[in-house]
């Protein structure tokens, strides 16, 4: 087995005991990168010159047994969060040239807890997208079938995680951008609490939706990435100043009695048949590991894409005013005053999709529209986190599949984009209400394509839905599965 | 302004405030540095950086809002206001819209001895924006973005000023109140406050407004009476003409002396508004109130009255004394060490103010120390110097920094009190101007004057000018 195959928890073991060492596994992580990169395409800047160096400290670290969670372990981030230094794109045209003077909070705590970056992946542009077919620089292949999507806007980070391609890797979430594209490509994808992991340094795509979390191979992973990242940080009020746990204490507690939500509205017509088969399983699988389904009701599922449209474009279209050709990125040439140079800067630096969205919803801020559609989906917004409430004095954690149908086909949906919306129907809810929630793989397809679940749970209660994730993980087989490349 | 209309007047003032650090990053907030170098990737408005709000500025907003009187929400937010210019770093302002940090206040103002009320809408926190300079040249601009994110208070008030001469008076006023609470140094020229004025004129006795126009860069105190003076004349004779006056922006050209429009109602901005997603609420307990209001030091209205009443000054001297916090101090550590508070307050207004002005000085910046005037108004009383020669002690104090007792000492300015030496002075002007004697004693006692001026022209001010008044009198029979 190669190191580049081994999981988070596996690697720390090998390394603490000097079974290998961090330049070890880093060759090993770029051989692979090497042989299967031309097909998947995961990544826009691969690090590498940079990651040995790391490496030798990394090394130096474990020999004086000073190592912490993720000393010479070789992790990939999604390229929207800024790196100090290194190319830091969104994918987008417009920051094609793009290197951040300051570190992100996230990577600032992967780097105190001695992580090596591999390189920034491929996302949907400004992670607006479900499928990387956004991105202004090419589209990540699922590694499952090279014909399909690997999901977005986290496509990069999830398909290099699938391809063995890094460690673990960070994603980050606004409407599923985590949880579908961890579902599409077999791995475990955690979308933290609203406030639970610090934004600061994550290039904004909807503020009051966006949430950074871990892509993983396993549950133990994502427990041991989220212990690096949660927590309080005062470059971002939003984030909250909630006490953190030691998530890896909540992995093997039993899930007896557990109460497991499901609800009736998403089970819904038009959903793929292996999906629902294999959702349905995953209850059994959870009713025999002790768990006790319950049915509940998350009455205004119907409005989240809508309300989700406008309220994370209206965001988007004000935070995406800065890239105005002024300061720094691109910056068109030609234009005969300022108003042109705006002009041409962002329709040649935004892509379709980007631009779509921005229209969308300066449009819906505008004078004498604002209460008809931003206002109203505030309104739905509150309905949805009381869905939630209600559900959860029934339930402790909600299970649900995390996406209505495996990976689709690289153009299949990209002329649509209202189907392509869709693929969020599951996921979108509980960025409306700020809840974290875990997608693990729970079967495949007859296509052999992978099926994600979702687990919903309270807010500042990731420790629940990773108990239940990693019960349901430990008693199948479906996350040591391996796509052939 | 014709009797036949009457304006209606409401101000928007922009406060920079005195915090040494911008309301949502650490860099300073000095001001006329080199270009770009007070700046950081939150200012600039980089790539996912995130605000985190500076307490001290909610701290100077509150104080701000209770010395106004304003009820101060427990509960207030920020918004975004959206639009591009290349000052504006992030393409958006964060400002407050719905929910101002402070409401419903008032301050008062004197005109022609009368008190008026003008109420307070809103005061509200936001960002400043950067400044574009337009030089070299070439085909491009240059932004300084080291103002970029410098709070800013807007104090709005109610359309409650009427006349040109009253807008004057709420700015002072605002300025004289943002002083004492040093959140702002008032400084109209450099652009730490700034005025925009709603003007719109009707006529006599109709309760309706009439369409209104904004008069934006009224860039000094000067201005702010003579803007607005324009503006209702020009909207008058529009109205006298027959003719409508358009809802309107419009900029003030100080050159010209005019008002000029800038975009109308139908070019207006729309900004887009939306609360701001990267800050949460702003919480304020009503423990944290009661203590800001508590800390408030005396304000300008309490002050004026308790000075009317404790050292028995007229309110006119009140006024003046209490227009700068630091020149109330100065009288008051005048008065302290016994200067009489009339006399403190005539010197101080007088020649304080007109030597201070001299030099462009502010009080602040007086090399003369209130116990000097104490000592000189002893050496008055007692009789050392005359008021007249004091005059000379004063402006040597002054400009010398030295005491009143050493200058009169080394210049020997002291008071001729010996009542045989005056006699003897008064007997030789009266000697060389018989024709004088001759036609005081005929009847013309103007004259009087031109002996006292001989005998001090030839005492060298010296002589006490009352014993030469009687002395002269008794001689003159």
């Amino acid at each position: 087995m190669k190191l580049n195959e081994l999981t988070v928890s596996e690697l720390r073991r090998l390394l603490d005991s000097r079974g290998t060492k961090p330049q070890e596994v880093l060759d090993d992580v770029y051989n692979r990168i090497d042989a299967v990169e031309d097909k998947v395409k995961a990544y826009i800047t691969i690090t590498k010159d940079a990651a040995y160096e790391t490496a030798k400290d990394a090394e130096q670290i474990i020999l004086s047994n000073k190592q912490s969670l993720l000393t010479g372990i070789p992790v990939a981030v999604k390229d929207n969060m800024c790196t100090k230094g290194i190319l830091t794109t969104c994918a987008s045209k417009i920051l094609y040239n793009f290197k951040p003077p300051y570190e992100s909070t996230v990577t600032a705590c992967l780097k105190e807890q001695g992580y090596i970056l591999t390189g920034k992946t491929n996302l949907d542009e400004f992670a607006m997208g479900s499928s990387t077919e956004n991105s202004g620089f090419h589209t990540t292949r699922n590694p499952w079938d090279l014909e399909r999507v690997p999901g977005g806007s986290s496509g990069g980070s999830a398909a290099a995680v699938a391809a063995d391609e890094c460690i673990a890797a960070l994603g980050s979430d606004t409407g599923g951008s985590i949880r579908q594209p961890a579902a599409l490509c077999g791995v475990v994808g955690l979308k933290p609490t609203y406030g639970r992991v610090s934004r600061y340094g994550l290039v904004a795509f909807a503020s009051s939706l966006d949430q950074i979390g871990p892509i993983t191979k396993n549950v133990m992973d994502s427990a041991i990435m989220l212990n690096a990242i949660a927590g309080h940080d005062p470059l971002d009020s939003t984030s909250a100043p909630a006490e953190v746990p030691d998530f890896a204490n909540f992995l093997g507690q039993d899930i007896k009695g557990l109460k497991i939500g499901i609800p009736k509205e998403y089970f819904i017509e038009g959903m793929d048949k292996d999906v629902d088969d294999a959702v349905r399983s995953a209850v059994k699988k959870l009713e025999s590991l002790g768990a006790i389904p319950v049915a509940v009701s998350l009455p205004h599922t119907g409005y989240a894409v809508a309300a989700y449209y406008i309220l994370a474009t209206s965001e988007a279209s004000s935070n995406l005013a800065r890239y105005d050709g002024v300061k720094y990125g691109f910056r068109a040439q030609g234009g005969k005053d300022l108003l042109e140079m705006y002009m041409n800067t962002r329709s040649q630096g935004f892509g379709a999709e980007v631009k779509r969205r921005i229209m969308l919803c300066t449009y819906a801020l505008s004078a004498g529209y604002y209460d008809a559609y931003y206002k109203k989906g505030q309104q739905v917004r509150t309905l949805i986190k009381q869905d939630f409430d209600s559900a959860f004095k029934e339930a402790d954690v909600i299970v649900t599949p995390t996406s209505p149908t495996p990976a689709f086909k690289v153009g299949e949906k990209s002329t649509d984009p209202l189907q392509m919306y869709l693929s969020d129907i599951f996921t979108i809810s509980v960025n409306l209400a700020g809840v974290p929630a875990i997608s693990i793989p729970c079967g495949f397809t007859k296509n052999n394509l992978p099926i994600g679940l979702q687990m919903i749970g309270r807010h500042f209660d990731e420790g629940l839905i990773l108990t239940a994730a990693y019960a349901y993980e430990q008693s199948t087989d479906w996350h040591k599965r391996r796509p052939a490349l | 302004m014709s009797g036949k209309y009457e304006a209606v007047i409401g101000l928007e003032v922009h406060a920079q405030m005195l915090t040494d650090t911008k309301i949502f990053c650490g860099c300073s907030t000095k001001f006329g540095s080199e270009p770009n170098t007070q700046t950081c990737q939150v200012c600039i408005g980089m790539p996912g950086v995130l605000p985190a709000l500076n307490k001290k500025a909610l701290e100077f907003s509150m104080k701000t809002g209770l010395a106004m009187n304003c009820k101060i929400s427990l509960y207030s937010r920020f918004a975004r206001k959206n639009y591009f210019y290349p000052d504006l770093p992030k393409g958006y302002q964060i400002s407050q819209y719905e929910l101002p940090i402070c409401e419903a206040g008032h301050i008062e103002i004197v005109v022609d001895g009368e008190v008026k009320r003008i109420g307070i809408t809103r005061i509200h926190m936001e960002e400043d924006a950067g400044k574009n300079i337009h030089e070299g040249g070439g085909p491009y601009s240059f932004v300084d973005l080291n103002r970029a994110g410098v709070p800013l208070m807007e104090i709005v008030s109610e359309p409650d000023i009427r006349s040109p001469k009253e807008a004057a008076e709420y700015m002072k006023k605002l300025r004289t109140v943002l002083r004492y609470l040093g959140v702002c140094d008032g400084n109209m020229e450099q652009g730490s406050l700034r005025c925009d004025a709603n003007v719109s004129v009707r006529p006599a006795g109709q309760k309706e407004f009439g369409v209104r126009a904004e008069l934006k860069n009224i860039n000094s105190f000067r201005f702010v009476e003579k803007a607005i003076e324009y503006e209702i004349k020009r909207q008058i004779k529009i109205l006298e003409e027959g003719g409508k006056v358009i809802q309107e922006t419009r900029l003030w050209d100080s050159a010209a002396g005019v008002t000029l429009s800038m975009r109308s109602k139908e070019e207006a901005h729309d900004y887009r508004y939306f609360p701001e997603p990267d800050l949460v609420p702003i919480t304020v307990g009503q423990k944290w109130i009661d203590d800001i209001k508590a800390s408030l030091p005396e304000l300008p209205d309490a002050k004026r009255e308790r000075f009317v009443s404790e050292y028995g000054i007229p309110e006119y001297d009140a006024e003046f004394l209490t227009s700068e916090k630091a020149v109330a101090k100065w009288f008051e550590e005048a008065v302290g060490p016994g200067g009489q508070p009339k006399a403190v307050s005539n010197w101080m207004m007088g020649d304080l103010m007109r030597l201070l002005n001299e030099e462009n000085k502010g009080i602040e910046e007086c090399p003369l120390k209130p116990i000097q005037l104490v000592d000189m108004l002893k050496l008055i009383d007692n009789g050392t110097i005359s008021g007249k020669i004091a005059k000379t002690v004063f402006d040597e104090m002054f400009k010398s920094g030295k005491d009143a007792d050493t200058i009169v000492k080394e210049k020997g300015l002291i008071q001729i009190s010996d009542e045989s030496a005056i006699e003897r002075a008064v007997d030789e002007a009266l000697a060389k101007n018989n024709n004088e004697v001759e036609r005081y004693k005929a009847g013309d006692e103007k004259l009087l004057g031109f002996f006292v001026g001989q005998i001090m022209k030839a005492t060298k001010g010296k002589a006490n000018p009352q014993m030469v008044n009687e002395l002269l009198k008794k001689k003159l029979g």
